[in-house]
């Protein structure tokens, strides 16, 4: 060759260099309060603190919302629900609509602070939470003049006060997820974000009041359980959606049984990750990458339980492994980080505990030689291999960045592993064969199935889980039958 | 049929034995699924690169350009114009690296040579380029002159028609003829480039067949395009691809180079390509020796974009050659 | 002399068969003016148990079946009702009293509704499902799928209306059901089971249980392979339908809270008394070549 290669900078030849996202366009303020008929008001309970989980750091003290707060916010919702249902559809449809927009036009704001609170990569906040989360406001303003379209009935009624407690892995999108059809159908609504990731629900508090939402139409009390607790079980809520654990998602379901609330839960899961021999290989890597390590794992529906057939399954775990070297760990505003921090020591305490119980239980453990930074909470991507169904790192939800590997021979064989779980939320297929993709498809007990693809998200496509992973659907058309009366209970 | 029997890999022996068995193995690599294979392409394109990093990458680029002409107007003045940008493709700037090679119809060789002796190679196309669509006596005979005339590599176009209709044999044996024919008298080889022309091939899982057959019958490198037809590189050929070199050199422990040719035209096109080239197949294929962009206005904008990192300030196309 | 009668003792109907109770008890059933009618078997938490496995067992079967196929089936029962319509009003009259023809009423409201929900099959997924037009390269449709098996209470007073009004919705879509009759009227039920065993309905879609629902109940709310409950049989005992759901939460099963009062079952139903008993499953394939 006449020609030779420049010296590379680094002892990696290609090292990319940092290239961190600003934090100087968001403005976090030292303190903030409860967000109360249209008004950021003092909280009465002791106020905590939100924490930067990539560096400790005390990002801003929040107020806890006590009952008598809550009740408030209640009593807000339903004085504003009396006028906000009887607006125009055409009119809600706007605020949706001027919304959406401000969500598009500050949405590297929203981004920055998603990532600060949470954890997450600024690529994922910037390229999926916070893109999705304006298409379901978009999404739903749309509906919010057509609801006799909807197929459910000719004038389809909303149900009043919406309590929506909501989860720490994607706080802006499952606030999204719940406000967006919530108001589209007439509700208003007193939503609870985690207490981990209350800075954005807040931050969407101001979005509310520069878009001149009515007063009492969304408002947000932050707080732990206690507060959740307190706003599901408050009289005067007609309708609760919670999005987190199966635990307290049947403690919900204890706690309004015997009341009129309607409840959609979508809760957790453990799902399957199906690899055919027949697989577009590398496609289903990216997929079973995507899976199980987006969002740290910190993902209801993450493909936790890989099933590989046993036939391919040496040359899927060479392949799996080599991807899994080349994911980059690390500061979460680094735009080239594909894991960020675990969001709070808690959790990374129960990720950790898993992993040593799936250690002492005989599977092997593997993950990518990376280095993690010091401060703050961090667990490396990891795979268990030899894993049977009855290791609990195969049934457990472990809601981080731990992949269980299994392998099966025939396809009833996968079947049977893969419903073999109290969860059923999503699953995934990968096979080029048309035919056995719809027969899995058919077979497979879960909400969503993603077949020659994993974790995609639409504001148009219903989610949701069978068994144990909740109930209801969040999202399209089925999303709108959660927040509406829609037909007479009366007769049959 | 070809009467020149020559085995390709011997490692494929037994594949390319004959027709059948050829299509088989062919038929049984893995799908490529469109949207995945582009997803991939467009996350690795979204990988931000930096200082220090960014002049190396540059510089890098620089010296993995095929600088091309391959036009019916090219003129020996031409392309000595374009041998000396190969060689000082910045003359304000010694620093600058020389390009890899200068591609042109093998005709023009002898006018390259000329200027760039030793220090830049010399790439010819052959077999009937862009649309391979001659007898082989001739396609051969083109690829003998081009080597005879002082052509380093050899850039061949397969033979699309054949392969979409399923004659992957008479494929693999003209690509095998070929290499023959790249052999010098001192029996060393003029380094085969296989073009695909992977726009007419359509689909990935084409692709994917083709890289194989390509690297199979003992091509060195194998490369996207002609820069004839839209369209031409793209990030996900180039994925599949390198996913091909990859799995190659996995399976028989012999690298293979790739080329992606026509269409990449930015240095932040050049960059997404270096970027994935670490991640899919790793720094291994880092150097000119294992990929190359074949190019002619990119080289302009990398130098552009060169000058930027260097001076702090933008630049403008005055201030670089247009040859 | 008078002929003697022959006195039946009723037995319940789990996975295709007529067995006694487990536990060996039954209990007189009378009719609404207090006459002695027959025995009934007095269903306990085992038959519950019994019956929860068949349900389980039909499920894979019931539910793969084409929709189409269902429908027939459902058509048969009304078919196989109609042929048995004198026995169905005098098991009315006797369990609810008034005239023969407004027993007659019942039943032929009954059978309609049946025909209704039959028609359902193969339709209810082109009304609440649909393609979903997402922002990629992606095809992606939802569909409903049944629940799983459904434990259904059934009405108190309504004997045969209201035990169909509740069945059939369950069913037509794929469901596989463990039913608890009226206590106080089993009769028509106990002769609906004797239909639906002579009507190709598989074995195990529908089991019948006569006996009390505030016994039975609390066992098939917190049976751990029930995956949803229509508590509709204690309408009016409130505090019976909160244990009953808060046991129900055990597992997250889909509930069908009891109304107030039992309804009038005569009303056209709803679309809810079937999509209650629905998931919807939305299915992603990636559009390329």
């Amino acid at each position: 060759m006449a020609t030779s290669a420049p010296t590379s900078p680094s002892s990696n030849i290609f090292d990319y260099a940092p290239a961190p996202e600003s934090r100087a366009i968001v403005d976090i303020k030292p303190s903030y309060g409860l967000f109360i008929d249209g008004e950021f008001v003092d909280g009465h309970g002791s106020p905590f603190k939100s924490i930067n989980p990539a560096s400790e750091e005390t990002l801003a003290e929040i107020a806890e919302a006590d009952e008598a707060d809550v009740d408030l916010a209640v009593r807000a919702a339903r004085r504003a629900f009396r006028a906000w249902s009887r607006m125009p559809g055409r009119e809600r449809s706007k605020y949706l609509y001027r919304i959406a927009r401000i969500i598009q036009e500050r949405s590297r704001e929203l981004a920055v602070l998603e990532s600060i609170d949470n954890g997450k990569p600024i690529r994922e906040a910037r390229d999926v939470d916070v893109p999705i989360m304006a298409a379901h406001f978009f999404y739903y303003a749309g509906w919010a003049d057509k609801l006799e379209y909807a197929g459910l009935g000719a004038n389809p009624q909303p149900l009043g006060v919406a309590a929506q407690v909501i989860p720490w892995n994607f706080p802006l999108l499952m606030l999204a997820w719940k406000i967006a059809p919530a108001l589209a159908c007439g509700n208003t609504v007193v939503l609870k974000p985690a207490e981990t990731t209350p800075l954005t629900a807040l931050l969407f508090a101001e979005i509310c009041q520069q878009a001149d939402l009515p007063p009492g139409v969304v408002n947000i009390v932050t707080g732990a359980g206690g507060t959740g607790q307190a706003l599901v079980s408050h009289p005067d809520v007609d309708k609760v959606a919670f999005t987190g654990s199966t635990d307290v998602g049947k403690a919900i379901a204890r706690a309004i049984a015997g009341s009129d609330k309607k409840a959609t839960l979508e809760l957790g899961g453990k799902a399957a990750n199906i690899v055919f021999d027949d697989a577009p290989i590398d496609q289903a890597i990216e997929g079973i990458v995507g899976g199980i390590f987006f969002n740290q794992g910190h993902v209801c529906c993450a493909g936790s339980r890989l099933l590989v057939q046993e036939s391919v399954a040496e040359e899927v775990m060479e392949k799996l492994k080599r991807r899994m070297g080349t994911l980059r760990v690390g500061d979460p505003l680094d735009k080239n980080t594909d894991i960020g921090a675990i969001n709070s020591a808690e959790q990374l305490g129960r990720i950790r505990a898993l992993a040593e119980i799936g250690e002492e239980e005989g599977a092997e453990r593997w993950s990518p030689p990376c280095e993690l930074p010091s401060a703050g909470f961090w667990f490396p991507p990891t795979v268990f291999t030899g894993v049977s169904q009855a290791h609990r790192i195969a049934r457990e939800e472990v809601f981080g960045p731990v992949l269980s590997v299994l392998t099966f021979r025939t396809p009833s064989e996968a079947l049977e592993k893969a419903n073999n779980t109290p969860y059923g939320l999503s699953a995934g297929v990968w096979t080029e064969k048309g035919s056995r993709i719809l027969h899995m498809a058919n077979e497979l007990r879960a909400g969503v199935v993603w077949a020659n693809t994993f974790n995609k998200f639409d504001p148009a496509s219903p989610f949701g889980g069978y068994k144990e992973s909740g109930y209801g659907r969040e999202g399209g058309r089925q999303g709108l039958a959660a927040y509406l009366e829609h037909d007479t209970k009366a007769g049959a | 049929m070809s009467a020149i029997v020559s085995p390709g890999l011997a490692a494929y022996a037994d594949v390319t034995a004959s027709e059948a068995s050829l299509r088989r193995f062919l038929h049984g690599l893995p799908g490529v699924d469109q949207v995945g294979a582009e997803a991939r392409a467009a996350g690795l394109g979204t990988r931000s690169i930096k200082t220090t990093a960014k002049a190396y990458a540059l510089d890098l680029a620089i010296t993995m350009v095929d600088l091309t002409t391959l036009e019916g107007q090219d003129t020996p003045g031409k392309v000595r114009a374009l041998a000396n940008k190969a060689l000082r493709p910045d003359p304000a700037d010694p620093t600058c690296p020389s390009v890899a090679a200068v591609c042109v119809y093998g005709d023009m060789v002898g006018d390259v040579k000329a200027i760039v002796g030793d220090r830049v190679n010399v790439a010819a196309v052959a077999t009937a380029f862009p649309s391979g669509r001659a007898a082989l006596d001739i396609k051969l005979a083109d690829t003998r002159d081009a080597v005879e005339a002082g052509a380093d590599e050899i850039d061949m176009v397969i033979d699309r028609g054949a392969f979409l209709a399923g004659h992957y044999l008479r494929v693999f044996e003209e690509i095998v003829a070929v290499k023959e024919a790249c052999r010098r008298s001192d029996g060393t080889h003029a380094h085969l480039k296989v073009i695909l022309e992977t726009g007419e091939l359509q689909t990935y899982d084409n692709v994917r067949r083709a890289s194989w057959l390509g690297m199979m019958a003992g091509g060195d490198f194998i490369k996207t395009s002609t820069g004839k037809v839209q369209p031409a590189a793209t990030l996900p050929v180039t994925l599949v691809m390198l996913e091909a070199v990859r799995d190659f050199r996995e399976a028989t422990g012999v690298q293979i180079g790739v080329k992606p040719a026509g269409g990449i035209r930015t240095a932040k096109d050049a960059i997404k390509h270096l970027v994935m080239v670490n991640e899919v197949t790793g720094p291994d294929w880092l150097t000119p020796d294992w990929f190359r962009f074949g190019a002619s206005t990119l080289l302009n904008d990398l130098l552009m974009q060169r000058t930027k990192l260097a001076t702090g300030r933008y630049s403008g196309p005055d201030y670089f050659t247009l040859d | 002399m008078a002929r003697i009668e022959v006195r039946k003792t009723y037995k319940l109907y789990i996975g295709g068969a007529f067995p006694r109770s487990e536990s060996g008890h039954s209990y007189e059933v009378q009719d609404s003016k207090g006459k002695f009618v027959a025995n009934a078997a007095l269903a306990s938490r085992k038959d519950v148990r019994d019956a929860v496995v068949a349900a389980r067992k039909a499920f894979a079967g019931w539910s793969g079946r084409t929709a189409y196929n269902r429908a027939q089936i459902l058509y048969r029962i009304a078919e196989v009702m109609e042929d048995r319509r004198p026995q169905f009003v005098q098991a009315v009259q006797q369990s609810e009293g008034g005239t023969a023809a407004a027993a007659g009423r019942q039943v032929d409201e009954a059978i309609d509704r049946l025909v209704w929900y039959a028609g359902w099959a193969d339709k209810l997924a082109q009304v609440v499902g649909n393609a979903n037009p997402v922002a990629g390269p992606f095809f992606n449709h939802s569909a409903p799928e049944p629940t799983g098996v459904v434990g259904v209470l059934a009405p108190q007073s309504s004997s045969l209306l209201g035990l169909v009004s509740v069945v059939a919705p369950v069913i037509v879509t794929g469901n596989t059901a463990v039913v608890v009759s009226s206590y106080g009227r089993p009769l028509p039920a106990v002769t609906f089971a004797e239909v639906l065993a002579s009507s190709d309905v598989p074995g195990g879609v529908v089991n019948l249980l006569t006996g009390d629902a505030a016994t039975l109940g609390p066992w098939l709310a917190a049976h751990m392979d029930v995956n949803a409950i229509d508590v509709c049989g204690v309408a009016g005992d409130i505090d019976l339908a909160v244990t009953l759901e808060v046991a129900a939460a055990d597992n997250l099963k889909r509930v069908r809270r009891a109304p107030g009062a039992e309804p009038d079952w005569t009303v056209a139903p709803a679309l809810s008394t079937m999509t209650d008993f629905v998931e919807t499953k939305t299915v992603w394939h990636p559009i390329g070549v």
